[in-house]
């Protein structure tokens, strides 16, 4: 056996190459190790009582605020974050989900009493909402924080256990997540799981109950695809280009100011960013003003100076951004800096519909107009394209705008103001078509994460009641059955005598 | 023209079409689908309702065409038909016709703080074209059922009922398109191919109702296109009887959930588990159902059904291969018969366990107590229904508590079905997805959130923007406003700052 200092070259890669596999399986093999171990923290059933589930949430609760700090610093580093959009823009939201679900779960939780009919009419009939067991989280980049502790609260309020799978692009949220989760909360029911591309495919070959992923269309498919080898579910919460459309007659200072701040926050990098604007060309001069004065405003001369402006969370999205502009010249801002991944806050006039702009998802800081003769055109424009996450109109006129908002569809619909429906927790969050299925905040989590289950308990008494419905089929008693199914539903919570008075005569009807 | 430049011509422009339409005339059903959606005929409520009173009309009017090619197919008797397949939908006709104003109507919705001067609802949308495969055991009920939905959701549909039951396929190609919108709602038949080909195309829904192998291949194809499914599917529905209860009452109704339809049923009770001690007087008093329902001599019985094919005569056969029978067995390949069968002391590793029976065969395994009734459920796949037969409400409890399925029915067999508020559909293995009633209608809408605000109050918006500084603090206020509308104090100290 010759020492590691005689082998040869050949011989040194070889053996390099062992280690890098023995390395590769030891580390797929954790995937593993962490599902295999939640699954079985599920099946112990200790998520199932309602006090388990509120301490965790409680604690979860509590690494948010005792962890602001670090949290907002992660962010800081991955994509220049400023430290009051963290709250504002994160974790306010995730706390309300956490404080809705501590008040809300054991209403959740409860059985659903549902309407009975005649048949029914002594049975207990409900729907009772269940954990599925568990659930795997792919988180993305941009609100790393947000996209991936809000569906975790849903899965631990339903009663599940489940698999954290934070986006590796936001590598500082990341590596916090993964030091920070397991110091909180239970460590076998809720791991995290670091990791790119190979460990997503690897975790996407084990079973789950329910995946619930946030990123892109494209990787949406090959989520769902994976899920169908094993018959799971899926939440897709996609993205696409959300249009803004401004009508001349409304006050377009105001939605120029409200368009500008959903568009540049987080450097453009949000699912439901305004993603373009349709205008006629009268008003496209006003708009490019508005627009330029209110970036005066918010970001100041230099927007690359202002702490409140954010940074692109790579090289690769920085280049590709750039991309989108070229042959253009912008009306506004244009500058950018490789070495800080930053790109001005920049507007294009007269674009046109098959530029490279309009093909993709921009995710970043540049605002396109592209004109058009009117609402009319607009509704064209947009239905001519994918269905996306969200839709914007700015108007003052209502019927004109219930009229754009029954020719088209969209994930959800903003109107004068842009991204807000995304914060109101009763209202369910999520794309159609290629900007995704299923949805979730608030309730609808709980919802989305659960089996809702269709209880029917009856009593081995009354067997007559049964007795048409038995073979031999003869018309006489199947008209008798055809009559009792055939019956209204009765909502029991009424109670009123004529119904129990009806109810008793038919159902001695049935038995003579 | 003639020549090269002619030929070229000829090829591209009339030859390539109709081919591509001949060939593949599912495109074209799917393409012509889509058109009419566009045209927006199908978004108001009036159309809709029109249309699904021409299906009602079909079901009163065309009875007999619908039964005679059921008994084809299945052997089932006209009553049964009725009973089993044009009641339940007649049912949901007149549930959508009169729901479906409430049903369409925007939904509104708890408001916070923020919100409270603003408009803000849930608006149901129709997807677009949806495709609906149909399962062959009670080809109108699983096949119409979600074309009902479909329709009162404002949909397209194209409709494509299972091959194996023949006679049933072609009453629907012949029949639908007498009644409904026939651009709209194209009934497309075929076998694995023409499915196949169907695939390929592009849906904004697809409902699926078969096996688990094939749902399989259907969620793989419509990931492709980021399609949403509902997955009916099957799996061995377990049929716990405890020995503290009316074992003859329960037996009957069980031996009827079993035996309807000839035991294909996706809810069917598939196998017993109950104590060694009360076998006997199961199988006695199931017997004694068998004899009751279809006399001593099944195979005359007009109420009792047939296996659909061969195929799945053999498939069945073969099940019995290692368990002992206990009642019936007697069979006739030719006829596609198989009698009531009841199977005793079956272990869980005997072929009859391996997989769904579909057929008339009821394997009992004995088991010791609920303990280990609810420990071999959970070993297996979570299955479409579960049942449990007791008069003890602690046994019900702890068996729902303990165990998950599709849908849970006490003391009764396949009745749930029935109830159209309470959502039909599985988890796991057994599906994903649900319909019946409104649940049926919003499976196949978008509920799409709207938040009308107005372009006033500015003021209360001035929190968000840049530049942040401790100076405004508003990030604090606007952390309240997000919270229930009880906090009038901060709203209207904010209103004055």
């Amino acid at each position: 056996m010759k020492s590691i200092f005689q082998l040869d070259k050949p011989a040194v890669s070889r053996l390099c190459l062992q280690f890098q596999r023995l390395f590769v399986v030891l580390k797929l093999s954790m995937e593993r190790q962490a599902v295999q171990r939640a699954k079985e923290a599920f099946l112990s059933g200790r998520t199932r009582p309602l006090e388990f589930r509120l301490q965790q949430l409680h604690a979860l609760q509590r690494m948010i605020t005792e962890k602001e700090a670090e949290i907002s610093t992660a962010l800081k580093q991955d994509i220049n974050r400023s430290q009051y959009d963290t709250p504002l823009l994160e974790l306010i939201g995730i706390e309300n989900e956490i404080k809705l679900a501590l008040e809300k779960l054991a209403v959740w939780a409860a059985p659903r009493p549902v309407e009975r009919n005649l048949l029914t009419i002594s049975d207990e009939v409900y729907i009772q909402p269940e954990p599925l067991g568990l659930v795997l989280i792919i988180g993305a980049w941009n609100y790393p924080w947000a996209v991936t502790l809000q569906p975790l609260v849903g899965a631990i309020a339903a009663g599940n256990a489940a698999v954290v799978k934070p986006s590796e692009l936001s590598e500082h949220s990341s590596l916090l997540l993964r030091a920070l989760l397991p110091r909180y909360l239970d460590k076998d029911l809720y791991p995290v799981v670091t990791g790119g591309v190979s460990e997503t495919q690897e975790l996407l070959r084990l079973r789950f109950d329910h995946v619930f992923y946030t990123g892109s269309s494209t990787v949406g498919k090959l989520v769902m695809a994976a899920a169908a080898r094993h018959l799971t579910p899926v939440t897709l919460e996609l993205g696409g280009k959300s249009p803004c459309y401004i009508d001349k007659d409304c006050d377009i200072r105001i939605a120029c100011r409200r368009i500008t701040w959903g568009k540049f926050v987080n450097c453009g990098q949000t699912c439901i960013a305004p993603d373009f604007i349709l205008c006629e060309p009268c008003i496209q001069g006003r708009v490019v003003e508005c627009i330029r004065q209110t970036l005066l405003e918010f970001y100041g001369a230099d927007p690359k100076c202002s702490p409140d402006y954010g940074r692109i969370i790579n090289q690769h999205h920085f280049s590709r951004v750039m991309g989108l502009m070229e042959g253009y010249t912008p009306v506004v801002g244009g500058q950018s800096d490789a070495s800080q991944r930053y790109i001005a806050p920049t507007v294009l006039k007269d674009v046109p519909p098959h530029s490279r702009l309009m093909q993709e998802e921009i995710f970043g800081p540049l605002l396109p107009i592209v004109t058009v003769s009117d609402m009319d055109d607009a509704i064209r424009f947009v239905n001519e394209r994918e269905k996306p996450l969200a839709l914007y109109i700015f108007c003052s006129d209502k019927k004109a705008t219930k009229r754009m908002i029954e020719e088209t569809s969209s994930g959800g619909v903003t109107v004068n103001d842009v991204m807000m429906h995304y914060t109101l927790s009763s209202l369910p969050f999520g794309g159609v078509g290629e900007s995704g299925m299923g949805h979730y905040h608030g309730k609808h989590t709980f919802d989305q994460l659960s089996h809702q289950r269709a209880c029917l308990v009856r009593s081995l008494r009354m067997e007559n009641v049964n007795l048409a419905r038995y073979p031999p089929q003869d018309r006489r008693r199947a008209r008798r059955v055809q009559m009792a199914l055939r019956s209204p539903m009765i909502d029991m919570s009424k109670r009123t005598f004529i119904w129990a008075v009806t109810a008793t005569i038919i159902g001695l009807g049935l038995y003579l | 023209p003639n020549g090269e430049g002619g030929r070229c011509f000829l090829a591209v422009v009339v030859i390539q079409p109709v081919r591509y339409g001949l060939l593949h005339p599912e495109r074209k059903a799917v393409a012509r689908a889509r058109k009419a959606f566009e045209t927006g005929r199908s978004k108001s409520l009036e159309y809709r309702i029109l249309q699904l009173k021409n299906l009602q009309r079909l079901f009163t009017e065309r009875q007999s065409a619908v039964s005679d090619a059921i008994k084809k197919d299945l052997n089932k008797s006209e009553v049964g038909t009725q009973l089993y397949e044009t009641l339940g939908l007649e049912g949901e006709l007149s549930l959508a016709i009169k729901k479906l104003k409430e049903w369409a109507a925007p939904r509104p919705v708890e408001k916070n703080l923020m919100t409270i001067s603003d408009t803000v609802y849930v608006k149901p949308e129709p997807l677009g074209v949806v495709l609906i495969i149909g399962a062959w055991n009670y080809p109108w009920a699983v096949t119409i059922q979600p074309l009902i939905g479909a329709i009162a959701a404002g949909n397209a549909a194209v409709v494509k009922p299972s091959e194996v039951c023949v006679h049933t396929a072609k009453a629907m190609e012949d029949l639908l398109p007498l009644y409904i919108d026939k651009e709209l709602y194209p009934v497309v038949t075929g076998g694995v191919p023409e499915t196949q080909e169907l695939l390929r195309q592009r849906f904004d829904h697809i409902f699926y109702t078969g096996n688990s192998m094939v749902g399989k291949l259907i969620m793989e194809a419509a990931a492709k296109h980021l399609t949403p499914v509902t997955l009916e599917l099957g799996g061995k529905s377990p049929c716990y009887i405890d020995k503290d209860c009316d074992l003859s009452i329960a037996c009957r109704r069980v031996a009827w959930g079993k035996y309807t339809n000839c035991g294909q049923t996706c809810i069917a009770p598939d196998y017993i588990l109950c104590e060694p001690s009360i076998q006997d007087r199961v199988i006695e008093e199931v017997t004694k159902s068998i004899k009751e329902f279809y006399t001593d001599n099944p195979k005359t019985c007009p109420d009792y059904g047939r296996i659909i094919n061969q195929r799945h005569f053999k498939r069945i056969m073969n099940m019995l291969e290692d368990s002992t029978i206990a009642e019936g067995g007697d069979n006739d390949e030719s006829d596609s018969f198989i009698a009531p069968t009841i199977l005793r002391d079956v272990k869980p590793e005997a072929k009859v366990m391996q997989e769904e029976i579909f057929g008339p065969l009821l394997p009992i395994l004995p088991v010791n107590g609920l303990d280990e009734a609810i420990k071999f459920i959970n070993k297996g796949e979570k299955p479409l229904a579960l049942y449990v037969f007791s008069s003890d409400k602690k046994v019900i409890k702890r068996m729902t508590d303990e165990t998950s399925s599709g849908g849970l029915l006490a003391n009764d067999c396949l009745v749930h079905y029935s109830v159209s508020s309470l959502p039909f559909g599985g988890v796991g293995n057994s599906g994903m997805g649900c319909y019946h009633g409104k649940f049926s209608f919003d499976q196949l809408s978008h509920l799409r959130s709207c938040l009308i605000k107005q372009l006033k109050m500015e003021g209360v918006n001035s929190m968000r923007y840049p530049p942040h500084t401790l100076k405004k603090l508003g990030w604090i206020i606007w952390k309240m406003y997000n919270n229930k509308a009880e906090k009038q104090g901060c709203f209207s100290e904010l209103m004055r700052s």
